[in-house]
């Protein structure tokens, strides 16, 4: 199939699953009753105040969190490279877990201090992969993968000792943040995360070319012209902030920034022109998916979306790594 | 013009210093090559051959000295503008990535897009003209990974060429072609230097084929200039002694008379 075509069909499935998103749920809405506004009763509520900034919230996420899984796997070249992977999310747990501890309740311009926490732990846990890649000289990728690892390691158990010493109430709280959640109120949440992601992704499609060259080796990227070092710079950072601002919106979403760009690949080819785009709209389709499924399938209850991410991520990834030939495709 | 070109080395460098992790690669070398030569860099392992080249490009920094292309600083260009004048074939080695052929040489018209515009006419032009001249055209749409190492470095060659620079660089490219691609690849360096005036610096460890095609021989030992002259007084017994600490057995070439090395017979 040509890559137009399957990027136009994307294009459909995006708008079909966002289209769809909102009316699905523990009530299933009449798009007749939600014509009028939010005023035109109680099932206009519920979709125009709760169900589309949800799934706008969803789409925002899962977008920036494909996008920055597919910038990092190309920048590190390598397949498990997530913003994840180098502690952003570790950090913003961190920071989150740490505010749900001491209670702190405040809020600055309507952002609750829990998110506040969240986006300056990853910040900070990004800067001190950085630094701590950048103090041995050269920065290699490898070296900003391991020292990514070592700090998410450390991290977690930061983490797990603080809930240890939690009452019961920050405990769950604790464990329902880590678990990555969705439900929002109103919109403030999806419109404060707009123009990190509209920045990170604007960046990362419209370096392309660059994204090409570096993921396929960095000297020689650097020897057809390539800044390698700026470039890196800009989109290490861009990435970083943009999924730090998604990771303080909405937990630790787990696998969404390794898998969807994988598949992505695998049907559209290695392109950043077009991996790219496809990679932000599938993202974030898939997400809002997820969390339908989430609102769906335990019905009453609701199932955190980050369970669900991960859990068809898990089995998916092992599929990937044993299952396609030798692995080449995730090269 | 043409006064100019003479004139003008397309690639200075003078006292050209490089040291990592506190050793040093290369030690007050210094070399200037003539538009349109094809130089052969030649020397034992870790000589700081590969160093030299990569300096060039700007792959790494901090060396110190000056380094001149068509004699402006290179610290004067952009990436980009460095991208224009000089081309890079690298080493045989690395993950092949997926892209197909084509798509390899057309990114390396990096330096020549504009950025948000597609690839024009033009491009494509040089892109086609670098797959016939290498033989490759009827790999074009193959992906890297499916393809031979010999194929593979055509392709970085057909890349290269597309980049459409003056200087091109060459790191030891057929060190692991068999017979049949060396061949090839040598003969599309003769062509595209001799027909097209394009300057060939190329570091290699066949010394046979060093001194059958390079107009000028310049031997690196640990990080210093060791020779630097013409092919023939480079196959001098004590010139191959200083450079290598061994003497090889030569004879002259059936075809062109020139001495060229034979491997070591028998022995321990």
């Amino acid at each position: 199939m040509r890559r137009i075509t399957i990027l136009g069909l994307t294009v459909l499935v995006t708008a079909a699953v966002l289209v769809t998103a909102p009316l699905l749920g523990l009530e299933t809405i009449d798009p007749r009753h939600v014509a009028g506004g939010a005023d035109a009763g109680p099932e206009a509520r519920i979709f125009w105040s709760l169900r589309v900034p949800r799934v706008m919230l969803g789409f925002l996420a899962g977008a920036a969190l494909s996008v920055g899984g597919l910038t990092f796997q190309a920048l590190f070249r390598n397949v498990l490279a997530t913003p994840y992977t180098l502690g952003v999310s570790s950090g913003a747990a961190l920071g989150a877990t740490l505010a749900i501890r001491v209670g702190a309740v405040f809020s600055v311009l309507g952002i609750p201090a829990v998110s506040l926490a969240a986006f300056a732990g990853a910040l900070l846990a990004v800067a001190l992969v950085y630094g701590l890649a950048r103090a041995r000289q050269g920065c290699s990728a490898n070296i900003m993968l391991l020292a990514g690892v070592a700090v998410n390691f450390s991290f977690a158990s930061l983490i797990l000792l603080i809930h240890y010493t939690s009452d019961a109430a920050a405990s769950f709280n604790i464990l329902r943040w880590l678990m990555g959640r969705l439900d929002t109120v109103g919109p403030d949440e999806a419109l404060r995360l707009l123009p990190l992601v509209a920045v990170g992704g604007f960046v990362a499609l419209a370096l392309h070319r660059e994204l090409n060259l570096m993921s396929v080796d960095e000297e020689l990227a650097v020897s057809r012209g390539v800044d390698a070092d700026r470039y890196r710079v800009i989109l290490f950072i861009t990435t970083s902030v943009m999924i730090g601002g998604v990771v303080a919106a909405c937990g630790p979403i787990g696998f969404v920034g390794m898998m969807v760009p994988h598949v992505c690949r695998l049907l559209i080819g290695p392109d950043h022109r077009w991996l790219g785009p496809m990679s932000l709209l599938a993202g974030g389709a898939f997400l809002v998916a997820c969390d339908v499924l989430a609102r769906m399938l335990a019905a009453p209850a609701e199932l955190p979306v980050g369970v669900l991410t991960s859990l068809l991520g898990g089995p998916f990834f092992l599929w990937l790594l044993v299952g396609r030939r030798g692995g080449a495709a995730c090269a | 013009m043409d006064a100019n070109r003479t004139l003008t080395p397309v690639l200075d460098l003078r006292h050209l210093r490089l040291e990592l992790d506190g050793r040093s690669i290369l030690d007050d070398v210094s070399l200037a090559v003539r538009d349109g030569e094809h130089l052969a860099i030649v020397g034992p392992n870790g000589a700081g051959k590969t160093c030299l080249l990569k300096c060039v490009n700007r792959i790494l920094r901090g060396w110190r000295g000056m380094i001149s292309v068509q004699g402006v600083s290179i610290a004067a260009y952009s990436q980009r503008e460095l991208g224009r004048l000089v081309a890079y074939v690298p080493q045989v080695g690395g993950q092949p990535a997926p892209f197909t052929a084509r798509e390899t040489v057309l990114m390396a018209r990096y330096p020549h897009l504009t950025p948000f515009a597609a690839p024009g006419l033009r491009d494509q032009r040089y892109v086609e003209d670098a797959l016939a001249l290498t033989g490759i055209g009827a790999l074009a749409d193959r992906t890297m990974d499916t393809l031979s190492g010999g194929e593979r470095q055509k392709v970085f060659l057909a890349a290269a060429l597309a980049q459409d620079a003056r200087l091109l660089l060459l790191d030891e490219p057929t060190t692991f072609l068999d017979p049949r691609h060396r061949d090839d690849f040598r003969r599309v360096l003769r062509t595209v230097n001799r027909r097209k005036g394009v300057t060939v610096v190329e570091v290699t460890h066949d010394l046979n084929c060093a001194v059958l095609d390079a107009d000028r021989i310049f031997a690196l030992k640990d990080g210093r200039a060791a020779f630097c002259g013409p092919p023939d007084q480079f196959m001098v017994r004590d010139v191959i002694y200083r450079v290598f600490d061994r003497a090889f057995l030569t004879v002259n070439h059936p075809t062109t008379g020139q001495p060229v090395i034979l491997p070591e017979v028998g022995g321990p």
